[in-house]
């Protein structure tokens, strides 16, 4: 089976200065993986130079066995979508329009939109459950209600493979948990490929099955989560100390670890008592 | 469906209005006899309101969706004052013959948007939005300077052509040069109007534009090349008239939404019958004098902008 994404000995740099060193990726067809990593890993980089948008320095990058560089750009929209992280409107789009956009490469010049068009349209609102906003004004939605267009607008292009740049980031507790289960139904049950960069480990550790570590520009580890996420490995690319536990019900948690109070001195009313009289 | 039906109904009404134009004059109300010089000269007018308005609303649309700004309008990159400087040179140097003044206009517009993208392109990259603002705003002010410095040389009698010009003014110099702009402007329209998916997602930002299969650096080039030359064939045959390509999106928009499927036909249409609405009360509120069509733009466009933005809450909208 050919993979989603394949890259061989990927750099990539930004004004001269190198941001990805030799990648060797290979993400089978059907996969949901995230990409984790400190800030400036360089995973939106990455992201970018799989969709073509930034050229790599050398290496190659093939999706689904083709040669990204040589796709034409209408072509390789029904391969590949992104979902941003976040998408600023600025100007008064509904919902439905937003979503629309996502077919532009599919668009006829002179005529208006078919049935095949209005039909795509309809399943992506379905899928990510946003057809009661279908005339709102994008930019009155709220944070959660966002994120959901911007999906549906990738999930628009019928894509093969779904990029997200941290669609979690900006979302509350239970929103985060909404977004990512509805993206698991979509790989679960339409076989989307999707590859997600996320600073949340304990998400990425639950919902996918494969994590690829990302450490200054070099791919440091990959591989089911309890082979990445180990505690010597995590102190080393994030610099400071980490827990790993397994919980009851077998899921991974990975939380920070305060450095030792003893040096810093105590602070004075840190744990506020009612005044004495 | 509610737009869609509002859209035509609002076509029917401009074209009404349009009509409304024709019949009125200084003379009063009433069809002129349409062979008589004063018949000439008002479809003249009308059809000169119309293809003026309609360029600059559609350079108006392309420049908002390209600068991702609801306050970018046709000037915007320095179209005006690029033609201001090449009109003023050719009055300047006594250029003759009927098309020397809108021909050097026109060419002072497009070359004024080239210096300005190329000063604003990094080396063979394509050039961030902000900096071609800002190269954009510079550029205008040094070629400001430099048609002050002009006008501060003219001779006495071109002063007032100049002044005229800058004023905006629809009476029409020569049939030829109408059917030059209207052509200009038609072609310019439909060009934009068939890559009406591609300014939507250019909208949302040249990444999510590139994303969903558009060629962003090609669009925009394209995009700043068509409403420049909208632009400059309104510029042209009339001279500098402000607010109707900044005020007619917002109008279009709060009209149809923001899809440039509908928006670009209705901005052309309703960028017309403005213009052609307020030439016929530039012209007929005086028996005698004639104001200036781009002041009147200014004094009505103005109210209404602000108008408009307080009704829809802030300057996202």
């Amino acid at each position: 089976m050919t993979a989603a994404v394949e890259t061989d000995r990927l750099c990539a740099s930004y004004g001269g200065t190198p941001c990805l060193r030799d990648i060797d990726l290979r993400i089978p067809e059907g996969e949901m993986a995230a990409l984790i990593g400190p800030n400036g890993a360089g995973k939106s980089t990455l992201l970018r130079v799989l969709t073509g948008q930034h050229p790599p320095a050398s290496g190659g990058v093939r999706l689904f066995g083709r040669d990204v560089a040589a796709l034409r750009p209408s072509e390789r929209a029904r391969w590949v979508a992104v979902a941003p992280q976040e998408l600023l409107a600025p100007m008064p789009f509904t919902v439905e329009e937003i979503v629309g956009i996502g077919r532009t490469a599919r668009l006829p010049r002179w005529s208006a939109p078919g049935p095949e068009h209005r039909r795509a349209v309809e399943e992506a609102m379905a899928w990510m459950d946003v057809l009661a906003l279908r005339t709102r004004t994008f930019h009155e939605l709220s944070g959660g209600e966002r994120q959901r267009v911007v999906i549906a607008m990738a999930l628009a292009q019928e894509p093969r493979l779904l990029l997200l740049d941290e669609p979690t980031s900006h979302l509350d507790v239970s929103h985060r948990l909404e977004i990512l289960r509805l993206i698991e139904r979509m790989n679960a049950e339409r076989g989307l490929t999707v590859l997600l960069t996320s600073h949340d480990l304990n998400l990425a550790a639950e919902f996918c099955r494969r994590l690829l570590l990302l450490d200054r520009g070099r791919l440091v580890a990959e591989g089911p989560p309890d082979a990445v996420l180990r505690e010597p490995l995590l102190r080393e690319v994030y610099h400071c100390a980490l827990r790993v536990r397994r919980e009851d019900d077998g899921a991974l948690t990975v939380r920070p670890v305060r450095p030792p109070r003893s040096a810093a001195p105590a602070r004075p009313g840190a744990n506020p008592s009612p005044p004495a009289e | 469906m509610n737009r869609r039906i509002r859209g035509w109904f609002f076509a029917v009404l401009a074209l009404a209005g349009l009509a409304l134009c024709l019949a009125i004059g200084p003379g009063g109300f009433g069809w002129p006899d349409w062979g008589s010089p004063v018949g000439i000269a008002r479809r003249e007018r009308v059809a000169a309101g119309f293809v003026v308005g309609a360029g600059l609303a559609t350079a108006g649309v392309l420049m908002q969706a390209l600068l991702r700004n609801p306050l970018a309008d046709p000037y915007v990159l320095g179209v005006s004052s690029g033609a201001a400087l090449g009109a003023a040179a050719a009055i300047v140097l006594g250029a003759a013959g009927f098309a020397a003044l809108p021909g050097s206009a026109f060419a002072g517009g497009a070359l004024t948007l080239l210096l300005v993208y190329t000063v604003a392109a990094p080396r063979g990259r394509a050039p961030s939005l902000y900096a071609i603002l800002l190269s954009g705003v510079i550029v205008s002010s040094v070629f400001g300077a430099l048609l002050m410095m002009l006008i501060s040389l003219a001779p006495a009698a071109g002063l007032r052509g100049i002044t005229w010009w800058m004023l905006g003014s629809l009476q029409v110099p020569s049939a030829g040069l109408l059917r030059a702009a209207a052509v200009l402007v038609a072609a310019g329209w439909a060009a934009a109007f068939a890559f009406a998916p591609e300014w939507n997602a250019l909208t949302l930002g040249a990444d999510t534009a590139h994303n969903v299969g558009v060629r962003a650096r090609a669009a925009v080039a394209g995009g700043l090349a068509l409403a420049t030359l909208t632009a400059s064939a309104a510029v042209a045959l009339a001279g500098l008239i402000g607010f109707v390509g900044l005020v007619v999106p917002h109008g279009a928009r709060a009209l149809v939404g923001a899809d440039h499927r509908r928006l670009l036909p209705a901005a052309a249409l309703g960028g017309g019958l403005l213009l052609t609405a307020c030439d016929t009360l530039a012209r007929s509120v005086h028996p005698s004098a004639e104001i200036p069509v781009g002041i009147v733009t200014a004094l009505l466009g103005g109210p209404f902008f602000l108008y408009l933005l307080r009704r829809r809450k802030g300057w996202s909208a």
